[in-house]
């Protein structure tokens, strides 16, 4: 939890959530960095990972650059047929997220696969076991780099 | 769009980069290959953005951000992509798309998840954004989420396996 991160693993969650360093000993750069040894950089990126503040130490992948098809689609959905219907949307395999948001639009979910026309059949399969209207959303341009949160450092 | 080669790759390391000293070097003897093939990949796999990023991708519950919103704008057509790179370059914002509009029901056609420590944090990095991103004149809402159902992260399938 935070409150149980010290200054230096603010510090090095800060600076390691982009740009960690693709060089022969990435640990010890950053350590040079931020004051610290290599071995100690080790050790606290070992721990946050322990303790599930970090979920992982690797890459953030596009998900349009890795290929297969993938939309954002949504439904309005009425609230007393929310759990049912979200149920149901989880079913699909190609469903990777599923939220509800406050609108309208109350059931939100992105799906994705790799083989062709697996998101239109789960798409056409929710609407045909639903009877509710999907609003299909493909990405049309990607800008993001992805999220990166700064911690206070005292 | 991804080699062979690159797809390996990205199979060795999409769940997490060995901690060790030498990270690449370990991945690169599970691959068969050398330490300088896999530092320059990688850096090829981010510069042409298949990569986002490479760091610790941390947990938003664990650290406190647990609010979030999809802010979504109306923005002209022939202003679009520039004001999606601005928007997407936020730490606040973890995935920025245009999409299509889909009139009458649905008039916003740039959307941008932004998280926060608390929806008050959420609406504040918004206006912030669009702001300095040049378009808080233009129709727009925050549609926050209430109950999560499913999050999986964007992973690479192995072949065969899917």
């Amino acid at each position: 939890m935070l409150s149980e991160l010290d200054k230096n693993d603010r510090l090095l969650l800060n600076r390691i959530q982009s740009g960690f360093p693709v060089t022969p000993r990435p640990f010890l750069d950053v350590g040079r960095e931020l004051g610290m040894t290599e071995d100690d950089v080790i050790a606290r990126v070992r721990r946050l990972l322990e303790t599930g503040v970090v979920n992982r130490l690797g890459p953030v992948l596009s998900p349009t650059a890795v290929g297969g098809e993938r939309t954002l689609a949504a439904m309005s959905v009425p609230p007393e047929r929310l759990e049912e219907v979200a149920a149901l949307v989880n079913s699909f395999e190609a469903v990777s997220h599923n939220y509800e948001r406050e609108h309208h639009y109350n059931l939100w979910f992105v799906l994705s696969a790799e083989e062709p026309g697996e998101v239109e059949r789960a798409l056409a399969a929710i609407e045909r076991e639903t009877g509710i209207a999907v609003m299909n959303l493909p990405a049309l341009e990607e800008y993001f780099l992805g999220v990166r949160f700064q911690l206070p450092t005292g | 769009m991804l080699t062979d080669e690159e797809r390996a790759l990205i199979l060795a390391v999409q769940d997490g980069l060995p901690v060790v000293r030498e990270p690449y070097r370990a991945v690169a003897e599970r691959l068969g290959t050398t330490e300088e093939r896999v530092r320059d990949l990688l850096r090829a796999l981010l510069a042409r953005g298949v990569i986002k990023r490479l760091g610790a991708v941390p947990n938003h519950i664990a650290l406190g951000f647990t609010a979030n919103g999809m802010a979504v704008w109306d923005v002209p057509d022939d202003r679009v992509s520039e004001v999606g790179r601005r928007v997407g370059g936020f730490p606040e914002v973890s995935h920025c798309y245009r999409r299509p509009r889909r009139p009458p029901d649905w008039p916003y056609n740039l959307f941008a998840m932004v998280h926060g420590r608390s929806r008050p944090e959420v609406l504040a990095a918004v206006e912030r954004i669009a702001a300095e991103a040049g378009i808080a004149d233009l129709p727009h809402t925050v549609l926050f989420s209430r109950r999560q159902f499913r999050k999986r992260g964007t992973r690479l399938h192995a072949p065969g396996l899917e």
